[in-house]
């Protein structure tokens, strides 16, 4: 009852207190965390579903019109939900470490682009380009086949590899992918380059709604249809038959799991995510080049995997937002709050913060998080904040 | 297609690929001794590297605004440069082996992978903090030192710098030494007995634990020399210039097949030739469709292509599969 009542205040009051202050950071962060207190807190079932729902699909969009950088938060978060769910599959269900995920995503984002932009009549000729904004949404389709089909392409030959071979391969075709949308303006101009393909057409909206709140619900739908998708796999005979893998390949074949066709499912599925995420990142950014789908970003993923725990679906949930949030927030927040000091000239301890390096931008250390992150949990907690039940037993008894 | 152009460049682009050869060789090392004793793949090896060519740069920038840089003789300034050089590296690979990777051993295997993709990125920044504070940049370029800029004629079509010729010479005195320490020392005889079969080895009254970190503590030193030698070779580093070259050394540890030393230095040689022959006769011989920027594919492609292909290199033994 204290429990509810706690949840249900805090929930309340911090969203109030975004709407009192909606340029503090610390105040979003404070409701970010109650929806986490909501969703681990002692309370009935019905109560925590009607917490969380009213959060993502009332209090959001409602903060929102409050300050719009914190719906595009959200919707950043969502994209990443989804994508970490997908790499939870390749790594954590099937314990294939795939370090070249975020490829599949420019897969996805680079199918959009083109048909959904002037430049595919350089490609083609003609004038018949861009395509008409509705067809974004059968792009959802196309953009979750074509990552699939690649995820095919890549996984058949190299997935008999031993796991560690096949986490430097991934890499390296995730670095040959970016190298080829960096590369292919010529001879024939299919990715524009380092310059990127822009303008890039938005869906048609079925409401009156701000493309902001479109792409939010947008994202929440596709996690939401992703969340699902992932739990009936989770619990199915390909499910069983990827953590068989995971857990002692040799064994899994001689209970008669087809190695290679499970592996190439998990590969696929985890690509196909990844693929419409894809789609909807480029229309929502309108412009896109291959500076978005870096190692880093693929690293960004894989953390927000490790972080929540591999193999948990609320741990994919969790890891992604904590890490976005860290990266969008917390990291931006204290380079313009050290910017403030700066420009002020504050004194701590007798040093003028105004002769501070100017190279130095806090926003710039993603990197350092991520490697934190991977090290910390890796040692400490390897079965992540969230850990999948069976996880859990494989690895917290050491 | 001008073949008369493909015969006139090919001396220097051999030599060319030489040169970066011995540099994949020099770091390739690193990869290939630990995978050898662990079985395990040091992601943050190329940081180690990266970190032998930012002390290099510092000590010489230090030295050159005390202004003793050109009065000093550049052989003394030279090794100097290096010896500290390897000195961070190898003791940075030992730390980072203790904490980050000795708690870990006896994990499933991608668990160690994991946390040292980890600390190569978290290194990556650290550096950049460290440059940011210290120097307000981290984009450096090495001084010159003036005596090896001299460049010596050899034909009409080719022409070798002296820090080419110091390089190469330094690669292989240093090859050469590596492998005598490990092929004719004690020392190297436990290292061998380690990698072969660690029960067995401490059964013997081999201290495990020293000789993997005696591994580290050659592979990283190795990697920071190389890491010098980057420096002086090709100029400009920063905190992320050490993961494609490493990446690459990893190619060419496999090329040679992993855990093998002499694979390791045949594997950088050959991955450096093949490198260096792609990237000046690709745009030459497709007629400029595709050039130099698809080098970095190519080297992947090697990798992909041998390790589905022939997994042990081109030297190694079939390594086997472990859980």
């Amino acid at each position: 009852m204290i429990a509810a009542t706690a949840a249900v205040a805090f929930v309340a009051l911090s969203s109030a207190a975004v709407a009192l202050f909606p340029r503090s950071i610390l105040v979003f962060l404070l409701f970010q965390g109650s929806l986490l207190y909501a969703y681990v807190a002692r309370i009935p079932g019905w109560l925590r579903a009607t917490l969380l729902g009213a959060a993502v699909l009332v209090l959001m969009p409602v903060i929102g019109t409050y300050n719009g950088y914190y719906l595009e938060v959200a919707t950043q978060v969502g994209i990443f939900v989804a994508l970490a769910l997908g790499l939870n599959i390749v790594v954590g269900l099937a314990g294939l470490l795939d370090l070249g995920y975020v490829a599949f995503f420019a897969v996805g984002a680079y199918s959009w682009a083109i048909f959904g932009s002037p430049h595919a009549n350089v490609l083609f000729g003609g004038t018949g380009f861009p395509l008409p904004s509705w067809w974004f949404y059968p792009f959802l389709l196309i953009g979750l086949t074509v990552a699939a089909g690649t995820g095919v392409v890549l996984g058949l030959p190299v997935l008999r590899l031993r796991g560690d071979y096949l986490a430097i391969v991934t890499l390296g075709f995730g670095e040959v992918i970016r190298v080829l949308a960096n590369n292919l303006d010529k001879p024939i101009n299919v990715t524009n380059g380092p310059r990127g393909i822009t303008p890039i057409s938005r869906p048609p909206l079925p409401l009156e709604v701000s493309y902001a709140v479109g792409f939010y619900f947008l994202a929440l739908l596709i996690v939401v249809v992703v969340i699902l998708v992932n739990r009936r796999l989770e619990d199915s005979h390909i499910g069983r038959a990827w953590e068989a893998i995971r857990e002692d390949q040799l064994a899994a074949q001689a209970m008669g799991v087809p190695l290679v066709r499970a592996k190439l499912l998990a590969f696929a599925s985890g690509a196909s995510f990844a693929g419409v995420m894809g789609v909807v990142f480029s229309a929502k950014q309108v412009f896109i080049n291959p500076e978005s789908f870096t190692f880093l970003e693929s690293i960004g993923v894989l953390a927000m995997v490790i972080l929540g725990g591999m193999g948990s679906i609320p741990g994919a949930i969790v890891g992604a937002t904590v890490v976005t949030v860290l990266n969008l927030q917390v990291l931006k927040g204290l380079s313009l709050w050290l910017n403030e000091l700066k420009n002020a000239g504050v004194t701590i301890f007798g040093y003028n913060l105004a002769n501070l390096p100017t190279q130095l931008e806090p926003a710039k250390y993603e990197r350092m998080i991520f490697g934190l992150i991977l090290v910390l949990m890796m040692i400490f907690r390897p079965q992540g904040i969230f850990p999948a039940r069976r996880r859990q037993r494989e690895l917290g008894e050491q | 297609m001008d073949f008369e152009l493909l015969v006139r460049i090919f001396p220097q682009v051999l030599l060319d690929g030489l040169l970066l050869g011995f540099m994949y060789a020099l770091i390739a090392l690193g990869y290939t001794m630990v995978y050898g004793v662990l079985e395990f793949i040091n992601f943050a090896h190329s940081e180690i590297f990266i970190v032998g060519a930012f002390v290099g740069v510092e000590l010489l920038l230090g030295l050159k605004s005390r202004g003793v840089l050109d009065t000093a003789p550049w052989p003394l300034v030279l090794l100097g440069v290096m010896l500290a050089g390897m000195l961070a590296s190898g003791a940075l690979a030992v730390t980072i082996e203790r904490v980050a990777y000795r708690p870990l051993r006896a994990a499933p295997r991608l668990i160690p992978l994991i946390s040292a993709i980890g600390m190569s990125f978290f290194l990556q920044d650290v550096i950049r903090l460290t440059e940011s504070l210290w120097r307000n940049a981290f984009n450096l370029v090495y001084p010159t030192l003036e005596p090896l800029n001299e460049r010596f004629e050899l034909t009409s079509t080719l022409d070798v710098s002296a820090k080419s010729l110091v390089v190469i010479v330094a690669a292989l005195l240093m090859l050469w030494g590596l492998h005598a320490l490990v092929n004719r020392t004690k020392i190297g005889t436990a290292i061998r007995a380690v990698a072969e079969d660690q029960a067995a080895a401490s059964l013997m009254g081999i201290d495990v634990n020293r000789i993997i970190s005696l591994t580290f503590l050659i592979g990283g030193a190795m990697g920071g020399a190389a890491g010098v030698l980057f420096g002086v070779q090709y100029g400009l580093i920063n905190p992320y210039t050490g993961f494609i070259p490493g990446l690459k050394a990893f190619t060419a540890a496999v090329l040679g097949g992993i855990g093998n030393i002499p694979g390791a230095m045949l594997g950088g040689i050959v991955l450096g030739l093949l490198e260096a022959f792609a990237a000046s006769y690709m745009s030459l011989l497709t007629g400029g469709a595709f050039g130099a920027e698809y080098k970095d594919i190519f080297a992947f492609s090697v990798l992909i292509l041998i390790l589905i292909f022939r997994p042990k290199g081109l030297l190694g033994e079939v390594v086997r599969e472990r859980a």
